[in-house]
């Protein structure tokens, strides 16, 4: 089992040997970076290379780590009491399996990712260490113990909104995916839209990367912004002379809508748009 | 054989621990690193290093450990040069003339001694820098004119890409330092501040009012449900700033950033030393952009707990005296206002970056340790977990 990148999905050297450590020593492995770089993506392309189902376990703000093991629906069983079902004798009918649950148990060693588990409340992690760690836990309701036969594949993505505790941090191996470089973005393009024009993306990298370098923005666009501009861009079929233009009218670039997405950033732009303008006109 | 690594990171302030080194030993054993040094070091810090203000430090320490670990291709470069390469171009581009101009620096061997020097110099200095080593025009040879176009030494004939190392890069410098550093566990010590009341919508199932109202209703099931648990506990910070207390502004702003995560009803204002009649939102704007003091008792109701940050440390006229302010002429004593403040809100309590045993010595922090009743805590994750005691009376 490794993992060495998909056809739809370029994995640099570092992040290769991250997942291989991950699933050659069975350890959760902990994905941070720019919100848009791919961290989610990854698990479904490592699901896709090892030919292994994915289980995908998204967190809110509200979810509690109780409910990736198991629920007990105590209502229902009430209610199913009173008139008088059978099914009621067996608690274990109103056990409803969560996330783990469902990937400690399944028949082939499974992909588990865990979505954004900074969302969660701060205790969360804590309250997953034992079972992360032995990938095994106690169902008090019908007093059996789950046991992963096979260990699956973790995966936990992190947006960095919260620091997560020391102790949850040991039992994971960690990568940053750090932002493409020019060189390895053009790679990923060429995997998403190989009939591109070779200078229209020239043209569309120059303006992203000098997009990024504007500072103050409040979300810096990444690699997917990049590729959904790129989609507009062939769709509405541009020229790369109207990226390259650099008449002071098109300071804003053309659809813009998909790389910056709030309006302090698109008035930002505009300003400085304004500013450079004005320039313009007193330098000559 | 990896202990020194080991005992380096954690010299060097990357938290490591055994287990993390276990683990390391473990993908070795299963030959996760496949026996190159690219490998191991991508292996080693994917279990090693746990947060990206660490990959630094990391680079850092395994550049200096495994210095000269790849020597065939780090030092390597200078030796695999190729001599007769470099000799035919050489002999290729230069005129009779310059031929015996080398002749007199002391020939073919001179010169190619003092090539290595200079690129082991380029090496140490470029560290760091681009891909190649003593790429093209900064050439060596230069000097001697051998070269009008540069001659580009290493990157046809040697293919390996990877003269400076990867580690050598550290290209996670600029990640180092954020404000969040450390806010989890301010955030632990604000916990304390939890009053939870339920709001909004009915999504839980209320289970004493079930239980009660199927008792009532003769064993048939009669589901009650109430609505979420919500934190309602309301906070005023007012900062000092500028000043004396630019030297505390990082602990500042982790306790900002992490109150704001924190919670929902949050307001926050500015003020300079003291509190006066105004106050601000905006450090940009403060004069023209003010909200009166006087205000603030009328617009935020009294179940608001205020929280005073500040070091305290100023003249004691600034607290006592009308017009005693370094800025402006104030018509009422600083004294007053906080008077004011601590008759109008129950809760109150002022957190001093100051280190306590620092206090006794400045007769301004004593006297408003003496106008907030005894309620001046150090802004320490100690005197925060007792000021959220405090609050929480």
């Amino acid at each position: 089992m490794k993992f060495t990148g998909t056809d739809s999905y370029v994995a640099s050297d570092d992040l290769r040997v991250a997942v291989n450590a991950a699933i050659a020593l069975q350890r959760p492995l902990l994905i941070k970076g720019e919100p848009g770089t791919g961290k989610t993506v990854l698990a479904h392309e490592v699901a896709k290379a090892l030919g292994a189902p994915i289980i995908e376990w998204h967190i809110k703000s509200t979810t509690k780590a109780q409910q990736g093991l198991y629920e007990y629906d105590a209502v229902s069983r009430l209610r199913d009491s009173q008139l008088g079902d059978e099914r009621v004798k067996d608690i274990g009918n109103y056990i409803k399996k969560g996330k783990l649950w469902e990937g400690f148990t399944s028949a082939e060693r499974p992909v588990l990712l865990i979505d954004e588990i900074d969302k969660a409340d701060i205790e969360f992690p804590n309250d997953l260490l034992l079972e992360l760690d032995r990938m095994e836990f106690y169902v008090y309701e019908t007093q059996q113990v789950i046991k992963a036969e096979q260990r699956p594949i973790v995966m936990i993505t992190s947006n960095n909104e919260k620091e997560l505790p020391d102790a949850f941090l040991r039992r994971c191996f960690f990568h940053y995916i750090r932002f493409p470089d020019r060189e390895i973005m053009t790679q990923i393009v060429d995997v998403h839209f190989p009939d591109l024009q070779k200078n229209l993306l020239r043209e569309a990298l120059n303006v992203f990367y000098d997009i990024r370098e504007v500072p103050g923005l409040k979300k810096k666009p990444s690699t997917s912004e990049l590729l959904d501009w790129l989609k507009l861009l062939m769709v509405e079929d541009m020229s790369p002379e109207s990226l390259r233009s650099k008449d002071s009218k098109q300071l804003i670039p053309p659809l813009h809508g998909a790389l910056l997405k709030n309006e302090q950033d698109v008035h930002l732009f505009e300003r400085l748009a304004f500013m450079a303008r004005r320039e313009q006109r007193s330098t000559p | 054989m990896f202990v020194n690594f080991f005992l380096e990171l954690r010299q060097a302030k990357v938290p490591v621990s055994i287990k993390e080194y276990l683990a390391l030993m473990e993908g070795m054993d299963k030959g996760v690193a496949d026996f190159s040094v690219d490998d191991f070091y991508y292996l080693s810090r994917a279990i090693l290093v746990k947060d990206e203000r660490n990959l630094d430090k990391f680079d850092k320490v395994f550049g200096n450990v495994f210095k000269g670990l790849e020597a065939p291709v780090g030092e390597g470069i200078a030796a695999e040069i190729p001599e007769e390469w470099l000799r035919k171009l050489a002999e290729k581009l230069l005129t009779e003339e310059e031929k015996k101009q080398i002749e007199a620096m002391g020939g073919w061997e001179k010169l190619m001694e003092t090539l290595k020097k200079r690129l082991e110099e380029q090496q140490k200095r470029h560290q760091g820098g681009s891909k190649w080593i003593g790429t093209a025009g900064t050439s060596p040879f230069g000097a001697f004119g051998f070269n009008p176009e540069g001659v580009r030494i290493g990157q046809d004939k040697n293919r390996e890409g990877r003269a400076v190392k990867v580690w050598d890069k550290r290209e996670y410098k600029n990640l180092d330092d954020t404000v969040e550093i450390g806010t989890r566990n301010i955030k632990i010590a604000l916990r304390r501040l939890r009053k939870f009341a339920r709001e909004g919508a009915e999504v839980e199932l209320d289970m004493p009012d079930t239980i009660r109202s199927t008792a009532r209703n003769a064993g048939y099931l009669d589901i009650k449900m109430v609505a979420e648990r919500r934190n309602k506990v309301k906070l005023l910070i007012l900062f000092d700033i500028g000043g004396s207390m630019d030297a505390h502004i990082r602990v500042c702003e982790e306790l900002f950033s992490a109150a704001r995560s924190e919670f929902k009803h949050l307001e926050f204002f500015y003020f300079h030393n003291c509190l006066y009649e105004k106050l601000w939102k905006d450090n940009r704007r403060r004069h023209v952009d003010t909200f009166s003091t006087a205000q603030l008792l009328h617009t935020y109701p009294p179940d608001y707990k205020i929280l005073f940050v500040g070091d305290a440390s100023m003249s004691p006229y600034e607290i006592a005296y009308p017009g005693g302010s370094v800025e402006h002429w104030n018509e009422e004593s600083g004294q007053a206002w906080i008077q004011r403040v601590s008759d109008t809100y129950r809760s109150m309590v002022w957190l001093n970056p100051v280190p306590e045993r620092h206090w006794s010595y400045t007769p301004s922090i004593q006297l408003l340790q003496q106008l907030s009743s005894n309620r001046m805590f150090p802004l320490t994750l100690g005197g925060l977990d007792s000021a959220m005691k405090e609050l929480n009376k």
